[in-house]
């Protein structure tokens, strides 16, 4: 992906059909929205504002407040886990007729072993992150709990792709 | 329950930025300085104890929906802590009390640990 393009960009922005995001989606059902925030690598000071952003957008849709909570917790853990762990990324908010779905996609070192990086208590933060209180091994287990399905795609050197769905 | 302006009054907590959650009904406490044990753990409504004073901290308390973050033991609070919990509407307490003598008093006025 090229998360240059993404750069300055303020708030929600329309995705162009060609964006990666677009790779994932599902192609039989019918996308009612969607919202792209570009998250940049050590950007601790901004972290959070893309969540907080679809966790508002949601609010006023009307969704189950429960569902919203749920939303934005996996939301936000996706949100860090682009700041603390990748070179820099977008994060995408779809909304289907009966789904919502977060997709992460980074450019980064990936995930060498999806298995491990599931396992509560390990991580591989750096020692900034661990001093602000993250990069305790929760964040991917945290997502997994709050969700209805969680897929990894991760190539090392190269990124990684983590699609959320909440159904409802 | 109890709401968090009233706990304000009797634990004479002082008000750093002064968020909706003071008119809830505090629904329980939690005392953590790790985020992400507070994010896969924390209740709606309740009261967050923790020495973490950095902005991130506002982010974990408004995306949880908490009543409030309360700073123990007089610590300082970042100048752009508080303007980011005014912007959000977060509510930031401040005591002289350390953690532990603040977790007691909560637990004695009836916040229990779980929501």
């Amino acid at each position: 992906m090229n998360s240059d393009s993404n750069k300055g960009l303020q708030g929600p922005q329309e995705t162009p059909p060609t964006t990666p995001a677009a790779k994932h989606e599902s192609s039989e059902t019918q996308v009612l929205m969607k919202h792209v925030f570009p998250v940049e690598a050590d950007d601790f000071t901004s972290a959070g504002e893309a969540s907080g952003k679809i966790k508002n957008i949601l609010k006023q849709l009307g969704i189950d407040s429960q569902l919203v909570r749920r939303a934005a917790i996996a939301c936000y853990e996706a949100e860090l886990n682009l700041v603390i762990h990748s070179w820099g990324g977008q994060l995408t908010l779809l909304l289907t007729p009966h789904e919502i779905k977060i997709v992460t996609e980074d450019t980064g070192p990936g995930i060498p072993d999806v298995d491990m990086a599931m396992k509560e208590g390990y991580s591989t933060a750096s020692e900034r992150a661990r001093e602000l209180g993250f990069g305790a091994g929760m964040g991917l287990p945290n997502i997994q709990r709050n969700a209805s399905r969680v897929e990894i795609y991760s190539v090392v050197g190269q990124g990684t792709t983590l699609k959320i769905t909440f159904g409802f | 329950m109890k709401k968090l302006e009233n706990i304000v009054e009797e634990l004479e907590l002082k008000i750093l930025s002064r968020g909706h959650g003071l008119k809830s009904d505090v629904s329980s406490g939690c005392c953590c300085d790790l985020l992400s044990w507070v994010m896969a753990n924390g209740k709606k409504d309740a009261v967050w104890i923790t020495v973490q004073t950095h902005v991130n901290v506002i982010a974990v308390a408004s995306l949880l929906d908490l009543a409030g973050v309360i700073i123990p033991s007089n610590m300082e609070v970042d100048k752009k802590t508080i303007e980011k919990a005014q912007e959000e509407g977060v509510t930031i307490l401040s005591t002289h009390l350390n953690a532990f003598q603040l977790t007691g008093m909560l637990y004695n006025i009836g916040i229990g640990a779980e929501g």
